[in-house]
C-alpha cells in the first residue's frame, strides 16, 4: 500500500527517474558518511588510549578503551554495510559514470578495496575479539592496522572524489577518459585540501562524540575511571583541531575559487560580479529573480577573505550562464557548516580553559558538550552538500554531466528502492543514536559495582575450550 | 609495471581479470556462505545457542563480506559495460540483497549492545536479513544462468535456484558449526547438514538439467564430443564428494571429535566443483550469449594498474586472512570484547 502511495505522489509531482536516482544516491552516501566520519578518527583515539595504557599501566586508559571500542564496533558495522550499498549504486543507477570515466574511477576504487577494506575488516576481528588470543602488542598492532586501513580508505576515495572536481592527467578518446599520468590523477589540485579538510572533520566529529557521551555520563554521576581520560583527551584534541580546520577550510575555499568559481559565487550568494563584495551573514537567495532578500552582510569582507584585498573582484553567479549550481543549498549549507565550526571553537576553548583552571567542567559546559555530541555529523554533511551540489550540473567537472550518467531504470522502480532505503536508514539511525546513549547509561550503572579486577599488563588469558 | 607489460598481452588481460573475478566470487560464496547459513540456522534456536552460533562467526563475517565488494569492484573496474548491464537488469533483487546484508550486518552488533528486551527483535532481523541475502543471491544466479530472460519458466527456475543457493549456504553453515562447536550444538548441526546436503544435491541436479536446456551454447559445450570429455570429471567428482559427505555425516560425531573439519572441507570441494562447472560453461561470456569478456573489458592501461595492485596485495590479503583464521582456530569461545 505504501508503495502505491509513493508511486502516485511521485507521478503527481512529476519527479523523474533522474531526480529519484539523485535523491537515492544522496540518501545512501549521506547515511554512509556518518559512520566513516566517526570511525576514521575514533580508531586513532583508541590507539592513543591503548598506547597510553601500555606506557602508564594505568587501568583508566583501558576503561576508556573498553567503552569506546564497543562504540567503534557498532559504528564500523554500520559503515561497512552502508558502504557495500555504495559499491552497487554505480552500476545500478549511474552506469554512465563507469562507462565514461571507469578507467580512472575503477582502479582508484579497486585500490581502496585491496589496500584498505581487507586490512581493516580482517584486523578488526582480531582487535575486537582477539585480546585473549594474541599477545598484547599484537593486539595494539591490530588496532593500529585498522586505524591505518580506515585512513587509507579515506585517501583513495577522496582522491577519486577530488578528481571529479578537478580532473587532470587524462585524455578523452571516443568519449572515454584514458589515463595519461596516474600521479596527476591521484594528486589532483583539490585533493590535498579536501583530504586534510575531511580527516580533520573526522577528528572533530569523533572528538565531540567522545566529549558529548562522556559529559552525558558525568552528568548522570557516572564515576568510571576512564571517563575523565576520554573527556580530557577529546576536548583537548577538539580545541587543537578546530583552529587548524578553520585555516585549512580557508585554503580549501581559495583552491575552489581557482578551479570552481561558480561554486564560490553560490556559497557567498553573489549574483553579479562585484568588487569589494560583502560577506553575507544572512540572506534568502531567490533563484527566479536572481537576487537576495533580507541581506545582512559585512562590507568588503568576502573580497578580503577570498582575494586578500578589500576591493578584490569576485565573479558573480550570473557570469556562469547555464553551467552553474543552485544557490540556496550552497549558501545555507556553507553557513551551517561555518556556524557549527564556530560553536565548536567556542565550546572546546571554554572547556579547555575550565579544565586548565579548575580541572573539571561546570554543569553548563557539560550540557553544551552533550548538545554538541553529533554536531560533527551536521557540519560534515553540510560541507559535503556544499561541495557536491556545488559541482552540479557536472558529475565530473567539465567532462560528464550528472544527467548523462543516469541509468534507464524506470522511475517507479527507483521510487520503490528509495522508499526501502529511506525507511531502513531511518530505523538504523534512530537505533544507533538511542543505542549509543543506552550504552553510556549502562556503562555508568556498571561502575557503581565494585571495580572489576583487571589484568594490569594485559597478559593473555588462556582461551577456553 | 614494465614486467607486467612484458608478461601479459592486452588480449590476456580480460582473461586474467575474469579469473580474479571468479576467485573473489567463489571465496565470497564459501566464506559468506557459511555465515549467511548460520544466520538462517538460528531460526529455531534458543538464545544461548544463538549466542554460540554468533560467536563462531564474530571475528570473520566482516572480512567475508569484503570479498563481495572486491568481486563487484572487479566487475566494475574490469568489465564496466557488463557491470551496468547486469546490475541494471537485476536492479530490484540487488536492492533487496543489499537490504538483507545491511540488516544482518547491523543486527549482529545491535543484538549485543541494545536493550536486553530488544535482543529478540535484532535476532529476528539478523535471521530475516540472512535469508533475504541468500535467496536473492540465488535468484540472481538463476537469472544469470537463464541469460536474464523473463517468463514463467525462467522465473520458476530462478526460484529453484534461490532455494538451491540457500540450502548450499545452510550446508556450509552447518559444516562450519560442526567444526567450531561441540556437544548438543554439534549434534544439531550434523542433523542440519544432512538435510541441507540432500536439498543442495537435488538443486545441483535440477540446475544441471535446466542449464543446457536454457542455452544452446552450453548444450554444445556439455554434450558435443570431445568438449563433453573435458567437463566430465567435474560432475563425477562432485557426485563422489556428495556421497562421501553423506557417509561422513552419518559417522559423526566421532570419539575425541576426530574429523570434525572434514564436512566443511568437503562442502568447500562441492562449491569449488559446482562453480568450476558454471565458469567452464559460460566462458568466454561475461553476460551469457551477449557480451564476451573482451567486448566488456576496460582499457588495458587501467587494467594493468589494477593487476599490479592485485599481484602485490592479494597474496598479503590471503596471508593475513589465514593469520586471522589461525588466531581464532579451534572451538569458538564466548565473544567478549576486549
Amino acid at each position: 500500500m505504501a508503495y502505491i502511495c509513493f508511486e502516485d505522489t511521485f507521478r503527481e509531482s512529476m519527479m523523474d527517474a533522474f531526480a529519484l536516482a539523485r535523491i537515492q544516491f544522496a540518501a545512501n552516501i549521506s547515511f554512509h558518511i556518518l559512520f566513516p566520519t566517526i570511525t576514521i578518527a575514533l580508531c586513532w583515539f583508541l590507539l592513543f588510549f591503548k598506547i597510553r595504557f601500555h606506557l602508564t599501566g594505568n587501568d583508566s586508559w583501558l576503561d576508556a578503551y573498553r567503552f569506546w571500542v564497543k562504540v567503534f564496533a557498532l559504528t564500523f558495522a554500520l559503515g561497512v554495510v552502508s558502504g557495500i550499498t555504495m559499491s552497487f549504486q554505480f552500476g545500478t543507477n549511474w552506469p554512465g559514470f563507469m562507462e565514461t570515466v571507469g578507467n580512472i574511477a575503477g582502479p582508484l576504487l579497486a585500490y581502496e578495496v585491496l589496500t584498505a577494506f581487507f586490512l581493516e575488516a580482517t584486523f578488526l576481528g582480531i582487535m575486537l575479539f582477539g585480546s585473549n588470543r594474541v599477545p598484547p602488542l599484537m593486539h595494539t598492532l591490530a588496532t593500529a592496522l585498522v586505524a591505518a586501513g580506515t585512513t587509507l580508505s579515506a585517501f583513495w576515495i577522496i582522491a577519486l572524489n577530488s578528481w571529479m572536481h578537478t580532473p587532470q592527467g587524462f585524455e578523452m578518446i571516443d568519449g572515454q577518459a584514458h589515463v595519461t599520468d596516474w600521479s596527476m590523477v591521484i594528486f589532483n589540485p583539490s585533493m590535498p585540501y579536501r583530504l586534510t579538510h575531511m580527516l580533520i572533520a573526522s577528528g572533530l566529529t569523533a572528538a565531540f562524540l567522545i566529549a558529548g557521551l562522556s559529559a552525558y555520563r558525568l552528568l548522570r554521576n557516572d564515576r568510571s575511571t576512564g571517563l575523565n581520560r576520554a573527556l580530557k583527551s577529546s576536548v583537548a584534541i577538539a580545541a587543537l583541531l578546530i583552529p587548524i580546520q578553520i585555516f585549512v577550510g580557508d585554503l580549501h575555499g581559495l583552491n575552489t575559487l581557482e578551479h570552481q568559481p561558480a561554486k564560490i559565487a553560490a556559497m557567498e550568494g553573489i549574483w553579479d560580479t562585484e568588487k569589494g563584495a560583502p560577506l553575507l551573514l544572512f540572506a534568502i537567495p531567490d533563484e527566479e529573480n536572481r537576487e537576495n532578500h533580507y541581506e545582512v552582510g559585512i562590507p568588503a569582507l568576502a573580497s578580503l577573505i577570498l582575494t586578500h584585498q578589500l576591493d578584490g573582484e569576485i565573479a558573480g553567479i550570473n557570469s556562469f550562464a547555464e553551467n552553474r549550481p543552485p544557490v540556496a543549498p550552497l549558501f545555507f549549507g556553507f553557513r551551517i557548516m561555518v556556524g557549527i565550526g564556530l560553536l565548536m571553537l567556542i565550546i572546546s576553548f571554554t572547556a579547555v580553559w575550565q579544565l586548565y583552571r579548575r580541572a573539571e567542567l561546570n554543569k553548563w559546559t557539560l550540557r553544551a558538550l552533550v548538545a554538541m555530541t553529533f554536531s560533527g555529523w551536521i557540519a560534515t554533511l553540510a560541507g559535503w552538500y556544499v561541495t557536491e551540489i556545488g559541482r552540479q550540473p557536472w558529475l565530473v567537472q567539465g567532462v560528464l554531466t550528472t544527467r548523462d550518467a543516469v541509468s534507464g531504470v524506470p522511475a517507479t522502480t527507483v521510487a520503490g528502492s528509495l522508499a526501502m532505503y529511506l525507511s531502513l536508514y531511518a530505523l538504523l539511525l534512530v537505533a544507533y543514536v538511542t543505542t549509543l546513549f543506552y550504552m553510556a547509561r549502562r556503562a555508568g550503572s556498571n561502575s557503581t559495582a565494585p571495580p572489576v579486577t583487571t589484568n594490569p599488563h594485559n597478559l593473555p588469558v588462556p582461551a577456553q575450550g | 609495471m614494465q614486467y607486467i607489460n612484458a608478461l601479459v598481452s592486452d588480449h590476456q588481460l580480460p582473461v586474467i581479470f575474469l579469473g580474479l573475478l571468479g576467485i573473489s566470487m567463489l571465496v565470497y560464496a564459501i566464506l559468506d556462505g557459511y555465515d549467511l547459513g548460520i544466520g538462517m540456522l538460528m531460526l529455531n534456536k534458543s538464545e544461548a545457542d544463538r549466542d554460540r552460533m554468533i560467536a563462531s562467526i564474530g571475528p570473520f563475517w566482516d572480512a567475508n563480506e569484503t570479498w563481495l565488494v572486491l568481486g563487484v569492484g572487479i566487475l566494475l573496474v574490469a568489465f564496466p559495460m557488463a557491470h551496468g548491464l547486469v546490475l541494471g537488469t537485476l536492479y530490484t533483487p540487488v536492492a533487496l540483497m543489499l537490504a538483507g546484508l545491511i540488516l544482518r550486518g547491523v543486527s549482529f552488533d545491535f543484538r549485543a549492545k541494545a536493550r536486553v528486551g530488544h535482543k529478540k527483535f535484532w535476532d529476528t532481523l539478523f535471521i530475516a536479513g540472512s535469508m533475504l541475502a541468500s535467496t536473492t543471491q540465488g535468484y540472481m544466479l538463476g537469472k544469470y544462468i537463464v541469460g536474464f530472460e523473463s517468463g514463467l519458466v525462467a522465473e520458476l527456475f530462478c526460484v529453484i535456484s534461490a532455494a538451491c543457493v540457500a540450502s548450499a549456504y545452510l550446508l556450509m553453515g552447518a559444516c562450519w558449526l560442526i567444526l567450531k562447536t561441540i556437544g548438543h550444538m554439534q549434534v544439531m548441526a550434523i542433523k542440519n547438514a544432512r538435510s541441507a546436503l540432500a536439498l543442495t544435491a537435488l538443486g545441483l541436479v535440477l540446475v544441471s538439467i535446466v542449464n543446457p536446456l536454457a542455452s544452446p551454447t552450453i548444450y554444445n559445450k556439455w554434450f558435443k564430443w570431445p568438449e563433453a570429455l573435458y567437463l566430465l570429471p567435474l560432475p563425477l567428482l562432485c557426485a563422489i564428494l556428495i556421497v562421501c559427505l553423506f557417509i561422513t555425516l552419518r559417522q559423526l560425531p566421532k570419539h575425541q571429535d576426530r574429523h570434525c573439519g572434514r564436512p566443511f572441507a568437503m562442502a568447500v570441494g562441492i562449491f569449488v566443483l559446482a562453480f568450476s562447472g558454471l565458469a567452464y560453461s559460460f566462458y568466454p561470456y561475461i553476460v551469457p550469449d551477449t557480451l564476451t569478456i573482451w567486448q566488456a573489458a576496460s582499457a588495458p592501461e587501467s587494467l594493468r594498474v589494477v593487476l599490479l595492485g592485485c599481484v602485490v596485495v592479494l597474496p598479503a590479503i590471503f596471508i593475513y586472512t589465514a593469520l586471522s583464521y589461525w588466531i581464532f582456530r579451534g572451538k569458538s569461545t564466548e565473544l567478549t570484547y576486549y
